[in-house]
């Protein structure tokens, strides 16, 4: 074989090379688009965050939302029950069958403590009034109900989980206390969820 | 009994495409302005768009719904492009929709889209601009559409301004003499006038400007992602194209040594 | 499979030979892919590859667009703006979903064209040609219903009107019609239906095309010479042909490449231009559209439907010798079918000896004058249904039934044929010089 036929061999390859490659990535940009319309559209999308106004809600009282097809539970916690739930706070976290705070907004290892469960208050308001929390039992996805249970706090009526007043599990087959989400507030009386 | 028919004559009427068979009278004008959207490099002009969502805000909401553009879409940078804090106030500040978990009216938040609005029987403007056609033949071959485009938002710019000035009164409804709207008669009495609008940047407010302004708003209402769709169709033209080289010159040298080396014919 | 004569997929390892006594499914796709291809096909030939493309796109695009789409008529409307608005890349999905109709309907026009030229119906591919006028058939079927699901007005309004020739049939037409519709009119039932069969049948249609597949490899392709591969020896074959992969896989892939450049700059740049604007308005059972116009590619159909008016001396006959039975609706609609069915039967009504049209001095031009009418007829249709156009479509229509029933049985009577090539090797070499030496495959 003389040297200019393989010359124009090598040549040849390349352009089946560069052809081919061109083929891949023409087939990898159809693909994409058929993959990528599953994911959430953008009016799902839009609706994992959302803005509660929590001015109407009452100390002592609970708001239940929807938020991601899920409710979030949104209490405002009496004077009475700060000082109850910081009572339930000294036995320490150790006590507790889960001493991890779930709080979406804080580190993953942040102990469970009351300090850690709450939301941070706003102006004028006491410190602990307000916690924000999904209101799914950590055992089998029931939702528990409010003022209720052994501990002043949350009940699952499916199996028997009492949660205290600040959310942790304390009696009953769940596992975990309930997550707090990623919450914050955006103005005095209304609260960003997500 | 009478009022119906008339509305639902009127209806008829502005529901009829802006055909030129459509039902026989007066020439129809249609002016071709000249939009920044047009064309396969043509973009949005964000601060028509802005000025347009004034217009409609202030005028054409009173009679006219967006049901299908969601509020939110406000904030899209390919369109409007209004900050987000600003498309919540608006939305709060502007419309109320009903909240059947709450069973109540509220001030709307970005996730509702515009309300619809059948008040005066009147269309919603949603896709406006993708359901009339401006230009149309010569003699149904569509080369004037595929040379100045379908024409929607010329067609909403020249209905706006097309108000001669005359009116009548045809079965208990008053018409309005238009130059741009088939049959030359519209139920709709003119919306624009000089001046009406004030725009924060002084921009021209003229009956012209304006209604260039809110057509190119309903451009976006009704196609909001052009942009993103001419750049789809430049990316995809530009590869295909080098790909059509590519394979044209592996066929060639694929069969090159079937064909002898000179072409007779 | 019997035909040309070419080598056939041997197993080699034992996995291979394991795998094949079992399932041959590797010798098939062997054999279907290496078929011996006649090595002069022009470029003519190349729409096969691009239907196989648009059916592909269809299926692909329609079933990622139903995972976001609802047939209901409360909410069709809104779910397509939906995907327009708010799912990822949707808008692109369904432009091309749109468009990849009419690009569908480009490609089969010219196929089928392609295929009246140069005689591609003629024995022995009869079954090819029937075959492929069901695939067509199915085509029109699944277009129709898919205008449907958008439920803007065109979409209504073309339902009502084209569900309204089965009610022109006499005596059982009405209840044809209401049992198509699932009602007195189109409503909920009727979208529902027609979402079902829009879904269903372009797997009927690849089902179809397999078979279509399967009888021209049976055969062998046509070319446009219409001179048959040499089938002696294999040696024979192989100076008339050339493998389909690559040497054809790679030319139908270039100038499908070539056509998606412009089909893309569609999409990207005036996706809605073959459409309608009626269709962005949201159906309306008690509101017409000024002037229903059906897509593009039904025009020629339509043209001819409403050619056949009660004036026409032909049509006034028909219903005499029936006894009224035939009215001018009724024998609209068998027009319409008629005109299809003339081109199914173009196997039997062509009588030449002689395959294609390039050695038809006299065809050639009738086949053109056929194309200028299919053209007339496309602009007719378009065209309301008020004189000159009324009589216009009337001659147009006139033209293709003659094409078919009258001059196609004649020519070949009265026609001298020109001198064809003995063999494809030699046209092919007449057109590009022999090539040097003993060619070495380009593999």
């Amino acid at each position: 074989m003389s040297h200019a036929e393989d010359h124009e061999g090598t040549r040849r390859d390349f352009l089946y090379y560069v052809a081919g490659g061109a083929g891949v990535v023409a087939t990898g940009a159809a693909v994409w688009p058929l993959i990528n319309q599953m994911n959430p559209s953008a009016d799902v999308q839009a609706l994992s965050s959302i803005r509660v106004d929590v001015s109407g809600v009452e100390p002592g009282t609970q708001l239940t939302v929807k938020w991601l097809g899920k409710p979030v539970f949104i209490r405002h916690r009496t004077g009475a029950e700060i000082q109850e739930a910081q009572e339930q706070d000294a036995e320490g976290v150790d006590a507790l069958p889960d001493p991890l705070a779930r709080n979406f907004n804080l580190s993953a290892d942040a102990p469970a403590t009351d300090a850690n469960r709450v939301m941070p208050s706003p102006e004028g308001e006491a410190a602990g009034a307000w916690i924000v929390q999904m209101g799914v039992c950590t055992h089998l996805g029931c939702v528990p109900l409010g003022d209720a249970g052994d501990f002043g706090g949350w009940f699952c009526p499916c199996h028997g989980s009492h949660y205290d007043l600040a959310g942790r599990i304390r009696k009953g087959p769940a596992p975990e206390n309930l997550p707090v989400p990623p919450a914050e507030w955006t103005d005095a009386s209304t609260i960003k969820l997500g | 009994m009478f009022k119906k028919l008339a509305i639902g004559a009127a209806f008829a009427l502005a529901l009829a495409p802006a055909s030129t068979f459509a039902a026989g009278g007066g020439e129809q004008h249609i002016e071709d302005f000249d939009f920044s959207f047009e064309g396969p490099f043509g973009t949005y002009d964000q601060n028509q768009l802005q000025r347009g969502l004034q217009i409609y805000t202030e005028v054409c909401a009173a009679c006219h719904g967006l049901k299908y553009v969601p509020l939110r879409t406000l904030s899209d940078p390919d369109g409007v492009g209004m900050p987000e804090d600003q498309v919540r106030a608006y939305a709060a500040g502007n419309f109320e929709v009903f909240d059947p978990e709450l069973d109540d009216f509220r001030p709307a938040i970005p996730t509702d889209h515009f309300p619809a609005n059948t008040a005066a029987g009147a269309p919603d403007l949603s896709l406006m601009a993708k359901a009339r056609a401006g230009f149309h033949g010569p003699y149904g071959l569509g080369i004037n559409q595929l040379v100045k485009g379908m024409g929607g938002a010329e067609y909403i710019a020249s209905l706006l301004h097309g108000y001669t000035g005359h009116e009548k009164e045809e079965a208990g409804a008053v018409l309005y003499e238009n130059t741009a709207f088939p049959g030359g008669w519209i139920s709709m009495a003119p919306p624009l006038f000089d001046e009406q609008v004030e725009f924060a940047d002084g921009h021209e407010n003229t009956v012209e400007a304006m209604a260039q302004d809110v057509a190119a708003f309903l451009m976006w209402t009704a196609e909001p992602k052009m942009m993103g769709r001419k750049n789809a169709g430049f990316v995809g033209v530009i590869f295909l194209s080098v790909l059509s080289v590519l394979l044209y010159l592996v066929n060639k040298r694929l069969w090159a040594p079937h064909k002898g080396k000179i072409r007779k014919d | 499979m019997s035909g040309i004569p070419h080598d056939h997929y041997e197993p080699k390892t034992n996995g291979e030979k394991w795998l094949n006594s079992r399932l041959p499914i590797v010798g098939l796709l062997y054999d279907t892919l290496m078929i011996p291809t006649p090595k002069n096909l022009n470029w003519w030939w190349i729409w096969g590859i691009v239907l196989a493309f648009c059916l592909a796109l269809q299926i692909v695009t329609g079933i990622v667009l139903v995972m976001h789409y609802t047939p209901h008529v409360d909410l069709a409307f809104a779910s397509i703006e939906h995907i327009m608005r708010n799912v990822n890349g949707g808008y692109m999905l369904r432009y091309l979903h749109m468009n990849g109709a009419s690009l569908f309907f480009v490609a089969v026009y010219i196929h089928i064209f392609r295929g009246l030229f140069y005689g591609s119906y003629k024995a022995p591919r009869e079954i090819t040609w029937i075959i492929g006028m069901l695939i067509y058939l199915c085509m029109m079927g699944t277009a129709f219903m898919g205008y449907v699901l958008p439920w803007g007005q065109m979409s209504f309004w073309g339902a009502t009107v084209i569900t309204g020739l089965f009610g022109a049939i006499p005596f059982i037409g009405d209840a044809i019609q209401t049992w198509l519709l699932g009602g007195p009119a189109v409503d909920n039932a009727t979208l529902n239906r027609f979402f079902s069969l829009h879904y269903l049948l372009p797997f009927v249609i690849a089902a179809l095309v397999i078979v279509h597949i399967w009888a021209f490899h049976t055969t062998g392709n046509n070319n446009p010479t219409g001179v048959e591969v040499r089938r002696g020896s294999k040696a024979e074959a192989e100076k008339d042909t050339l493998p389909f992969w690559p040497y054809f896989v790679i030319k139908d892939l270039f100038a499908l490449a070539v056509i998606l450049v412009v089909f893309w700059a569609v999409v990207g740049f005036m996706p809605n231009y073959l459409g309608h604007p009626d269709n962005y308005i949201e159906a309306n059972p008690l509101v017409t559209p000024a002037h229903i116009v059906p897509e593009w590619y039904f025009l020629p159909f339509y043209a001819i439907l409403r050619a056949f008016t009660g004036e026409v001396w032909v049509v006034q006959f028909a219903s005499f010798i029936t006894g009224g039975i035939v009215d001018a609706k009724f024998f609209g609609v068998l027009a319409m079918f008629g005109a299809i069915l003339a081109m199914a039967l173009a196997p039997w009504l062509d009588t030449s000896t002689v395959r294609s049209g390039k050695y038809r001095p006299m065809f050639k031009w009738w086949f053109y004058l056929l194309v200028i009418d299919f053209f007339a007829l496309m602009w007719l249709g378009a065209m309301p249904a008020e004189e000159p156009y009324a009589t216009f479509s009337l001659i147009a229509s006139a033209y293709w039934f003659a094409y078919f029933f009258v001059i196609l049985p004649i020519l070949g009577v009265i026609e001298k044929p020109e001198a064809q090539p003995e063999t494809i090797e030699e046209d092919f070499n007449a057109h590009y010089g022999k090539a040097d030496a003993d060619a070495t495959p380009a593999e």
